[in-house]
């Protein structure tokens, strides 16, 4: 049985729901950051592939996935400016540490 | 099977495996590590489906500035060689049984679905995409560029602001 789209989106899926997991698991900011940047790059796999064997001969899915690695490098940079303020605050970056929003 | 088909299974395994080490490894350097060869391995997959400027985007900008940024946060504010504390079993077995309940629809979805694919070439070449991304007609996609780079401005503005130390406590 020769490779398809299945066989890629059906890794995809599996990508994006062990990020998920990660998500619901792990209770540090930083490693829940990493489980979103595992769920982005599984959306990025699929762009990429249904734009390969669907219409290969545009690029509408090559420019989603440029701009989604755009949005997710911002997104980590203020995610780890939070994250380090916080710790500043609060001596600690676990989730079930930080209730409330000041020192 | 074809040696594509061999590559394309170890690819998938790599990936799937380094994915599942850095959600649950408890040491956090060790999982920053994972990820790491984790989105090597979907660079590889990029370059497996010949789509090789967005591998290369994804080596630069995910491995070499994302994960390098989470490891200096890492060293920021935490002692790395720790073990974090194991998240609760009730908590493991919802998010499982989540995740697998998930998986299961939509697994279950691509088996019903059949995709009308063709088996054209895809070839990418980088003068006609940088050309489509800066042009203005109707297939262009210069509006979306131009946002983008106003909101990776606002965000680097929004980074130093928050990071900023507040003066009071010099």
């Amino acid at each position: 049985m020769t490779v398809g789209l299945t066989h890629i989106i059906v890794v995809s899926t599996v990508l994006f729901f062990i990020g998920m997991y990660g998500l619901f698991t792990r209770r540090n900011m930083i490693t829940m950051l990493m489980s979103i940047e595992l769920m982005l790059n599984s959306v990025n796999i699929n762009f990429v592939a249904f734009n390969k064997y669907l219409y290969p001969d545009k690029m509408d899915g090559i420019f989603f996935s440029i701009f989604i690695i755009a949005i997710a490098a911002a997104e980590a940079a203020v995610a780890i400016a939070i994250i380090i303020n916080l710790y500043r605050t609060h001596k600690s970056i676990d989730v079930d540490d930080v209730t409330d929003l000041k020192q | 099977m074809k040696a594509v088909d061999i590559i394309f299974y170890c690819i998938a395994i790599f990936v799937l495996t380094t994915g599942v080490l850095a959600v649950t490894t408890r040491k956090i350097f060790r999982s920053a590590i994972w990820l790491l060869f984790c989105l090597m391995g979907v660079a590889a997959l990029y370059f497996w489906m010949n789509a090789n400027f967005i591998a290369a985007i994804q080596i630069a900008v995910y491995v070499g500035g994302i994960v390098v940024l989470i490891i200096f946060s890492i060293f920021l504010t935490q002692q790395s060689g720790n073990q974090m504390p194991k998240p609760n079993f009730l908590r493991i077995i919802v998010a499982s049984i989540t995740s697998l309940i998930g998986l299961g629809l939509m697994l279950q979805l691509f088996a019903k679905q059949t995709f009308k694919t063709t088996n054209k070439n895809f070839d990418i070449d980088i003068a006609t995409l940088g050309k489509q991304l800066l042009s203005t007609d109707a297939n262009g996609y210069a509006l979306p560029f131009e946002v983008i780079s106003i909101l990776l401005l606002a965000a680097m503005v929004g980074c130093i602001v928050i990071a900023m130390k507040p003066k009071t406590q010099l």
